[in-house]
This record gives structure tokens, sequence and C-alpha cells, in this order.
């Protein structure tokens, strides 16, 4: 059987630049696929390919099988994939609510007149947050007041609440502390037991290896290879992402901390 | 990740302080305060009085039309500096529309709205297409409006003020929603039962002071009114504060960021050009120097109101009662008997007090640093 969504041979120019430089990458429902690579290794474009915010250059997208093809992340979004960017999730000044209706507010009609539905969205929001195992003071809180995990937490409640089957996330635990980085954790290993096909973009190693299912680095715009969790240790995914011998150099010097 | 279910940091709350935890609260106590200042400076100077009450409502109801304006604006991220370039502009094109041009007033004002609205538009659309910011777009505008509104009455008419608007609007149903009285009825009624004084000399003798409200009210809250529940009770509303508040995470979600902003460019040269027609009637004259220095008025009764100047945050309502201090201060100084430049003094003080205290209020709600 096909795999939920797939790329072949997808290749991106930027100009003379070769972003990506023919890549293949699958991943099926329920999965975890962890997408590990340095900085300037190609994640970004990768992703920003996935999501319909640039169009490969060549090469095909498919999603169970049948061919992709969209012109904006909307349309990409009504394909089902939905990425979760690290920085651009939420609105810090606007309340939980607002955000994660933001752009798909329910509507009521009363006397001809289409309302935002704030009851309905305060109701949903709660419950998705509680699914998530995020308990919120109210619905009104404004999104600045979260923490950084929790703020992911809601932007990945939101995608799956509007139907994501490709979730694609984008560094979620950069910039996360030791506690928050366990519960961003803990959502995805949820998301994934609901079925849902998650992309996982990191450049930490022990993040990847605690949810992953299998791990795919990417170096210099091309993939390294893929793995299957369990056949590959964690030195081994830190020096193909370093691209080989140089880390190990620097590696004795540091007593193997990095 | 049950540990979550109770953050034990975050301490409970009184409903009390939950209630006055809003955007609205320095205008709030801004209010109050000009109230209780103006109570005890001016309580029997006739301030108070149904004519001062009505001369003060007046004041603060222009300011209340082009503040609801650059409210939803800011809201949405911008600013528009030509509001007050686009009242002397919108009023001298409806003086040279209806009198020089002779055209029936309902015309003049709708063809004026039209070309508002339009200006409105491309300096929306000038702003989203360069991404320059709006200030310096609007800046811009603000001369080239004043330019023309100086430059047209005095090509066509060689001066720069241009009268007569009253007898042409003589009985033009349009010109009436702008220039006419509300409740006539209403207010010889309480004259007749002694509740309101009526004139004792002049050629208006018996009719009662004040004989109806005049329809800048009505537009004044009407507008607060529409603008408060599309910002807070509609889907374009949640697009309105996510515009201003963050674009491209909106633009992510699929919010139509452009088109919000360049509505809300227009919609503040709509409101610029209700002010310029409500005025035009009752002056029954345009002049070229009407409008001065009234966007940055509308800009600081909006700051008072508890908006963010860096967009994505305020209320309609505490706009409204930004422009209310404003009106009030302005008119109570005058009644008082208080030095009219001291009016700035006052106006600055109050500024600086509302802002600081909206700061505050704002951190507490949205966990800014």
């Amino acid at each position: 059987m096909a795999p939920l969504f797939e790329m072949q041979n997808v290749e991106k120019h930027f100009g003379t630049v070769i972003a990506l430089g023919g890549i293949n990458f699958s991943v099926s429902e329920g999965e975890c696929h962890c997408l590990l690579g340095d900085n300037g290794a190609g994640k970004s474009t990768l992703i920003k390919t996935m999501s319909g915010v640039h169009p490969p250059t060549s090469g095909q997208l498919y999603m169970r099988g049948k061919l992709l093809t969209f012109r904006d992340p909307r349309e990409a979004m009504g394909h089902g994939i939905a990425t979760v960017y690290q920085d651009l999730a939420m609105i810090p000044l606007m309340s939980i609510s607002r955000n994660f209706f933001m752009g798909n507010e329910p509507i009521k009609n009363v006397l001809g007149i289409n309302l935002f539905d704030h009851d309905f969205a305060d109701r949903v929001t709660m419950e998705e947050m509680r699914k998530m195992g995020i308990n919120l003071r109210g619905p009104h809180q404004a999104v600045g007041t979260l923490s950084g995990g929790e703020r992911q937490t809601v932007a990945i409640a939101r995608a799956v609440y509007f139907g994501a089957k490709v979730l694609i996330l984008d560094e979620p635990t950069s910039a996360l502390g030791v506690r928050q980085t366990a519960n961003v954790l803990a959502t995805v290993d949820r998301v994934r037991q609901a079925g849902i096909a998650v992309v996982f973009i990191t450049h930490n190693v022990r993040h990847a290896l605690a949810v992953g299912d299998r791990f795919t680095i990417l170096n210099r715009g091309k993939t390294m290879g893929t793995a299957k969790k369990g056949e590959i240790t964690p030195e081994e995914l830190q020096d193909l992402m370093a691209g080989g011998q140089q880390l190990a150099e620097l590696e004795s010097s540091l007593g193997g901390t990095v | 990740m049950s540990e979550l279910a109770q953050d034990e940091r975050i301490k409970t709350t009184s409903p009390l302080r939950q209630a006055l935890v809003r955007p609205e609260l320095g205008s709030i106590a801004g209010t109050i305060v000009v109230f209780l200042f103006f109570g005890f400076l001016a309580y029997d100077s006739g301030m108070f009085s149904p004519r001062g009450v009505m001369n003060w409502s007046t004041v603060s109801a222009q300011f209340m039309i082009i503040a609801v304006g650059a409210c939803l604006l800011m809201i949405a991220g911008e600013f528009d500096l030509s509001v007050g370039s686009m009242i002397g502009f919108a009023g001298m094109m409806i003086a040279i529309f209806s009198v020089t041009l002779d055209w029936p007033v309902w015309t003049a004002i709708l063809v004026t709205f039209v070309m508002c609205t339009a200006l409105g538009a491309l300096n929306g659309y000038i702003v989203v297409k360069t991404g320059l910011p709006s200030f310096i777009v609007t800046l811009a505008f603000l001369f080239i409006l004043r330019g023309f509104t100086i430059f047209f009455p005095q090509l066509i008419e060689r001066k720069t003020i241009i009268g007569g608007v009253s007898d042409a609007a003589e009985g033009d149903w349009l010109a009436s929603i702008f220039g006419g009285k509300v409740g006539e009825p209403v207010f010889i009624w309480l004259a007749d039962l002694g509740l309101i004084d009526v004139f004792e000399r002049g050629n208006r003798a018996g009719q009662p002071v004040i004989d109806g409200i005049p329809a800048l009210i009505i537009w004044a809250i009407g507008l607060v009114i529409v603008g408060h529940f599309v910002l807070t009770r509609t889907r374009f509303g949640n697009w309105i504060f996510a515009s201003g508040g963050d674009a491209q995470a909106a633009r992510y979600v699929g919010v139509p960021v452009n088109r919000v902003k360049i509505l809300m460019f227009m919609f503040s040269a709509f409101c610029a050009c209700v002010f310029a027609t409500c005025q035009v009637m009752e002056f029954g004259s345009a002049g070229a120097d009407r409008g001065l220095l009234k966007e940055f008025e509308a800009i600081i009764a909006v700051v008072i109101g508890g908006a963010l100047l860096t967009g994505g945050y305020g209320s309609v309502i505490g706009a409204a009662l930004g422009a209310l201090i404003f009106g009030v201060v302005q008119q109570g100084l005058f009644f008082a008997g208080v030095e009219s430049s001291l009016f700035r003094v006052f106006l600055g003080v109050l500024l600086l007090a509302a802002v600081i205290l909206n700061t505050y209020i704002r951190r507490i709600i949205t966990g800014e640093k």
C-alpha cells in the first residue's frame, strides 16, 4: 500500500542555488518521521515545499498514491497537510480561542447576520486542549501568558482539530526548556497514536529518538539515508547530520558531550 | 502530563480584579477622573445643564467619529495620518460640487464619499503592496490632500472658504441625515414639562434651548456600536485583530490580511468623510484649513482607550471613552474659565497617565514582557 504522503525526486532551485537536490521522503499514518539536519541542510526549504509555500522545481508529491498539486499553503491545508511553524504559530496578544479559530472562525447566524460563535469556539478550545493534556484557566486567556511549550501544543491541537492528516512540525522543541520539551514530545506521541502522520523537523538527536519511528538525515540539500528506530545509534545519527568526520574530531576534545 | 492540570504558580485572582483588568480600564478611570475634576471645578458654570451637556457631547461626538476609524485601523496594525487632510478635502469637495458646480447636495455627498473611500483604498493599496510603513504613506497623503484642498477653491473661486452650502442643502434628504436634528418633539415636550429651559427673549422665545440631538451624535453612537460589534462579535473582527497582531502568522492560517487592511483604510476615510459632511452641513461652508491636526486627536483618543500603537490590541469602546475625555476636557476648561491654552497641558498629562496605566494592564492581560 502506498504511504500516506510521499515525495519523489523533489528538487528546488533558487536561481543558481540548488536548495534541494532530489529528495525522496515518505510518511505513513500513525508514524513519526524525523527529519534531521544541521543549519543550512535544506530543512526549511523541504517543509515549505511540502506545505505549498514553494512549488518544487521538479519532482512529484503524492497523497495515498495520488499526484498532488497545490499553489499555496491554503490548498495544501485542503489536502490535510498542516504545518506548525516554530515562532509563527500563534498571536500572543489574542486569546487562545480566538487564536485557535483564526482563519476558520465558527459562524452562527443571528437575525441574518453572521456572528463569530464565541460559545462554540470557547467550548471546543477547552475540550481540544484537555485532550492534549492541558487544562486552561479559561479560553479567554491571552496566548502570550502561555509557556512556549503550551503555545506549540495549542498550535498542534488546532492543526489536528482542523483535519490535519500530515502534521509538519518545524523545530517545535528548539526554543524550549527540558520539561516543556517533554510535554511537546508527549503531545507528538498522542497525535501519532490518533493515526496522524507526523513529520518532525529537529536538529536535536535526542528529541528525535524519543518519538521518532524513522529518521532521515538531510545534508546540503540531499538525503543521507533513512533509518528505522533501533537500527541506528545516537552517535551515528549525530555524525551523519554533521556530514561525517569533522564532529568526531571535535568530540574527543569535548568529551562526547555534543 | 497530569501535573500540568493545575499550575501551582498561578495565583487565583478575585472576580473584581478580573472585571477590572480589561483594555478599557485606563479610559474608564480617565473618564471618572475628568468628570470628578470638572464636577468640582465647573459645577456652577452650566457645564452640566442640558445645554452644557449638549455642548460637550457634540464636541466629543466629533472626536468619536474619527476615533472609531482610527481605532479599527490601528488594531489592524496601521496608522492613517491623512484623516485631518481628508476631512478638509471631503468638505471642500462637497462645497465645490454643490455650490460651484450646482449639483444636488445628495449627489455631491455621495460622489465625495466614493472619492474619499477610494483614496483610503489607494492609501491601503500602496501600504500593502510596497510594504512601506503606513506612517510614511499616509504622511504623504496628509500633504497631498491638504495641498489640493487649498488649490482647488483658489483655482475655481479665488478664495479658500466656500460658503452657501446651507442654502443649497435646504430640503435635501441626504443633507438632513448629516446636518439635521433628531427628537425635536421630545425636547418640546420636555420643555413643556419644565425639565429643560426655554428661550425667554429673542426670535426663538418660547422654544426649548435644545431643540434636538444633532445628527452628528447619532452618527457617533452608531459608528461606535457598529465598530464594537464588528470587532468583537464577527469573523471579520477576528481578522482585524489577527492582521495587526502578526500579519505573517495570520496569512499562514488563511486570513486575507491585505484585504482587511485596505478595508480598514477605507473605513478610516469613510469616518473622516462623515465628520466632514456633518461639519459642512452645520457650518454651511467648507474651509481649506478644516480638520487640521485631527489625525493626532483621533490617535490620542484611541491610545487613551487602550489600543496598542503597534496593532493587534484595542477596544472601540475604549476609543469612544477616549474621545469623550477629549471633548469634556476641551469644553470643560472653557466652562471653568481656564485659559484655553492649558487644554494641551491637561491633555498631555492625561495622555501620559492613561498610557502608563494601559501598558500596565495590557501586560497583565497578555503576558507581554
